[in-house]
C-alpha cells in the first residue's frame, strides 16, 4: 500500500515536472505551423482539427530578401564560432587547468589560488564593461564583423569556465594516479594524456557543454562586435521581429536554435554519469 | 647489486623529513623499515622511486647515480597504501599498462598479465574495473601492477594498512610467497605494524623522525632494541619504560619498590638507569599495587592501563575480565627479563633472546 502511494505521488511529480519541460516545446512547435489567423483564434494543438498548418514560419527562415530572414547562413557561422572556440576553449582551459591543479606557482604574493580566481574574476564583469575594449581591439586589429573576431572574443569569455570547470575536477583525481604513470613508465606529458585526460573525460564533458551553452546563447557579444557581414543566430532570430511579431517563424527558429543543444545533451549524457570514475575520486 | 642510499637528507621548513640517512639494499632481499607515522619511511620511498628529490646524499644503483634517472627510467614499482589503481582500465588493461609502456608486445604484455593476475588469486576479473572491486581486490590488483614489471626495486608502502584486520593477515600471509619470486630484486616494505615487520623481513630497519635508529635482523632488534625509542616502536603495546636505580645489590624502582638483580645485570655498576619490561613480563598477582586507569578487551585478552608508584605501565592479561575504574590490582615484576637502558636511553643490557627460540 505504502509502495503504490509512494509510486503514484513519484509518477504524478515526474509528470507536471515534465509537462513543464514540454509543454513549451509543444506550443512552440504547433505555433510554429500556424499563421496568424491560427494563432490568434485561441490555444489550439491539434492540427487540421483545431487549424489548418502553415510551412510560412519555416520557409520565412530559408527565404533571401522580401518577407524572409534566411537564417541558414548565420547558423553555419554561429556553429564555426561556438564551436571553434569552445574546442580552444578547452584545450587551452585543460592544460592551464592541469598546470594549476598540480604545480605550485608564486609570484611575489600570487599564488595558484589567486591565478585561478584571476581567471574567473573576468566573469563577474557586466559584460557591458567587456564590450567597449573589445570593440576596440578588434576594431584596431581589422577583425570587426568577422568570424575569426568573434571566436578570440568567445575564447576569451569561454578559457576562465573550462579552466575553472577543469582545475576542480583535476584537484578531485589523485595526485598519485600521476605519480603511479610516472612510475609505470609514463613521462609527465605521457602520463598527462594516457591517464590523467581518459580520467578526466566526464570533466572534460561538462565544461565542454558549459563553453557551447554560452557560445551558443551569447547575443550580447555577437550584436555588438557585428554589423553586416558576418551574423550569429541569435541576432538574426531577433531580426525576425518587425512591427507584427511573427510568432510563427520565431518559434520555428527558436526550435531550430534549441535543437544543437538538445541533440548534444542527449549525446554526452552517459559521459556525464561519474559511476566510471569512482575509485580515482577522493 | 645493490642500492647504496648516502646521507640521504630532506628537510622541509626547517624539519627534516630525512636526515642523513645511510643504508644498503641487497638484491633478492625483502627489508621492512618500521616507524610510526611521519617517521620518514614514506618520503625515503618516493625519493628511492624519484618523486621527491633529496637536497643532499647520493643513491646508486649498480655503482651508477640513480637520483640522475627521472621517474620514468628507474624501473622501480610501488604499491602505495591508497589503493591506486587507473579507474579507466580494467584490470587486464591495468596490469598490462606498465608492460605496454615498456615496449613489451600487446599479445606478450596481456600474457603476462594474466599469469600474474592468476597467481594474485583475480584470474576470473580480467574485465572488471577496479573501482567494482573490493578494497583487498583493488590492493591485489595495484600488487600485481608492481610484481609485473620485474622491476629492479619493488617498493611497497604500507600496502595493507587500509584493508581491513582478516583481509590484512591473509595478504599478510601470502606476501611471503609472493616475494619468494621476486629474487631479482630489492624489496622495501614499510609498515607501523612491529609485528608485520617481524613477520615479514629478511632485515628491519627502523625509523624515527627521520632517522634511522636501528637496523638488523627482526628477531635482534627484537631482543636487543638499541634504544628506548626503538623499543617503543617495535614492541607492541610499546615496552613499559621505569625510572629508577641500581643500589646495594638491588634495583630500586621509583615509589620504593625493590626488585633483585637478575644475573644478566649483575655486572652493571650502582647508579641511574631506565628499566624497560615487556607486557608479557608483567603479570596479576604479585606485590605491586596499581590502579586501574583503563580496562580493555581485545580478542581473548584484557588490556590494562594502570598507574602505581611506580609509574603508568600496560599489563595483558590472558583471558576477559571486568575490572571497575579505580580499583587496585597486584602486579608482579620479572627481574629475569628487564631490559637496562642508560638515562639518554641507550640500551645497556638486555636479557637472554627468548623471542624467536626453537621449540
Amino acid at each position: 500500500m505504502m509502495r503504490t502511494t509512494y509510486l503514484l505521488l513519484k509518477y504524478t511529480a515526474i509528470l507536471i515536472w515534465s509537462s513543464f519541460v514540454v509543454l513549451p516545446f509543444l506550443w512552440a512547435l504547433t505555433t510554429s505551423f500556424k499563421t496568424a489567423h491560427g494563432i490568434t483564434s485561441g490555444a489550439t494543438y491539434i492540427p487540421w482539427l483545431q487549424y489548418e498548418p502553415s510551412l510560412e514560419g519555416w520557409k520565412v527562415l530559408v527565404r533571401t530578401g522580401g518577407a524572409g530572414i534566411n537564417i541558414v547562413q548565420p547558423y553555419i557561422s554561429s556553429m564555426v564560432v561556438t564551436v571553434g572556440a569552445s574546442l580552444i576553449s578547452l584545450a587551452l582551459g585543460t592544460l592551464a587547468a592541469y598546470g594549476l591543479s598540480r604545480f605550485t606557482y608564486r609570484l611575489g604574493f600570487i599564488k595558484n589560488s589567486d591565478i585561478r580566481f584571476f581567471f574567473i574574476s573576468q566573469r563577474i564583469m557586466p559584460p557591458i564593461v567587456l564590450a567597449i575594449p573589445f570593440f576596440l581591439m578588434l576594431q584596431y586589429f581589422g577583425l570587426l564583423d568577422s568570424i575569426i573576431g568573434l571566436i578570440i572574443v568567445y575564447i576569451a569569455l569561454l578559457l576562465p569556465i573550462a579552466t575553472w570547470v577543469m582545475v576542480d575536477f583535476f584537484n578531485n583525481i589523485l595526485r598519485e594516479i600521476d605519480e603511479m604513470a610516472t612510475i609505470d613508465g609514463c613521462n609527465p606529458i605521457g602520463a598527462f594524456f594516457r591517464v590523467i585526460l581518459p580520467n578526466s573525460l566526464p570533466g572534460i564533458v561538462v565544461a565542454g557543454l558549459f563553453c557551447l551553452i554560452f557560445g551558443w546563447n551569447d547575443f550580447f557579444f555577437a550584436f555588438i562586435l557585428t554589423f553586416t557581414k558576418t551574423q550569429l543566430l541569435p541576432v538574426a532570430v531577433v531580426a525576425l521581429n518587425s512591427s507584427v511579431t511573427p510568432w510563427w517563424s520565431l518559434s520555428a527558429s527558436a526550435l531550430v536554435s534549441v535543437a544543437p543543444l538538445v541533440i548534444i545533451a542527449f549525446v554526452v549524457e552517459r559521459f556525464l554519469s561519474s559511476g566510471n570514475m569512482a575509485g580515482a575520486i577522493r | 647489486m645493490s642500492l647504496l642510499v648516502q646521507n640521504l637528507g630532506i628537510w622541509v621548513d626547517g624539519v627534516a623529513h630525512l636526515s642523513d640517512i645511510s643504508l644498503e639494499f641487497q638484491q633478492g632481499r625483502l627489508y621492512t623499515i618500521l616507524g610510526q607515522t611521519l617517521s620518514g619511511k614514506t618520503t625515503l620511498l618516493r625519493t628511492i622511486a624519484g618523486l621527491q628529490s633529496p637536497q643532499k646524499g647520493t643513491l646508486t644503483l649498480h655503482g651508477q647515480d640513480f637520483l640522475e634517472l627521472p621517474v620514468w627510467k628507474r624501473r622501480v614499482a610501488m604499491v602505495y597504501q591508497q589503493f591506486i589503481n587507473y579507474p579507466h582500465l580494467d584490470v587486464l588493461a591495468n596490469v598490462a599498462f606498465p608492460l605496454l609502456r615498456a615496449g613489451v608486445p600487446r599479445a606478450e604484455a596481456r600474457q603476462r598479465a594474466r599469469e600474474i593476475l592468476g597467481k594474485i588469486g583475480l584470474a576470473n576479473f580480467e574485465n572488471r574495473r577496479p573501482s567494482t572491486l573490493s578494497g583487498g581486490q583493488q590492493q591485489r590488483v595495484a600488487l600485481a601492477r608492481a610484481l609485473v614489471k620485474r622491476a629492479e626495486i619493488l617498493l611497497l608502502d604500507e600496502p595493507l594498512v587500509n584493508l581491513d584486520y582478516k583481509l590484512r593477515e591473509q595478504l599478510r600471509d601470502e606476501f611471503q610467497n609472493i616475494f619468494a619470486g621476486q629474487d631479482d630484486a630489492i624489496v622495501i616494505y614499510t609498515t607501523t605494524d612491529p609485528d608485520e615487520a617481524i613477520q615479514l623481513g629478511h632485515e628491519l630497519i627502523v625509523m624515527d623522525e627521520g632517522a634511522v635508529i636501528q637496523q638488523g635482523k627482526p628477531l635482534e632488534v627484537f631482543n636487543a632494541p638499541a634504544m628506548i625509542r626503538c623499543a617503543e616502536i617495535i614492541y607492541n603495546p610499546p615496552m613499559n619504560i621505569f625510572n629508577g636505580a641500581i643500589q646495594r645489590g638491588e634495583i630500586l624502582l621509583q615509589g620504593g619498590v625493590r626488585l633483585p638483580v637478575p644475573w644478566h645485570m649483575g655486572h652493571l655498576p650502582e647508579g641511574t638507569y631506565r628499566f624497560g619490561l615487556s607486557t608479557a613480563d608483567i603479570s596479576i598477582g604479585g606485590n605491586i599495587g596499581a590502579e586501574v586507569e583503563l580496562s580493555e578487551i581485545s580478542g581473548s585478552q584484557t588490556i590494562l592501563h594502570l598507574r602505581g608508584a611506580i609509574g603508568s605501565f600496560i599489563v595483558y592479561e590472558a583471558g576477559v575480565y571486568h575490572y571497575s575504574m579505580g580499583s587496585t590490582v597486584q602486579v608482579g615484576l620479572d627481574p629475569g627479563r628487564i631490559f637496562t637502558f642508560a638515562v639518554d636511553g641507550k640500551l645497556i643490557s638486555a636479557p637472554a633472546a627468548t623471542a624467536g627460540q626453537e621449540r
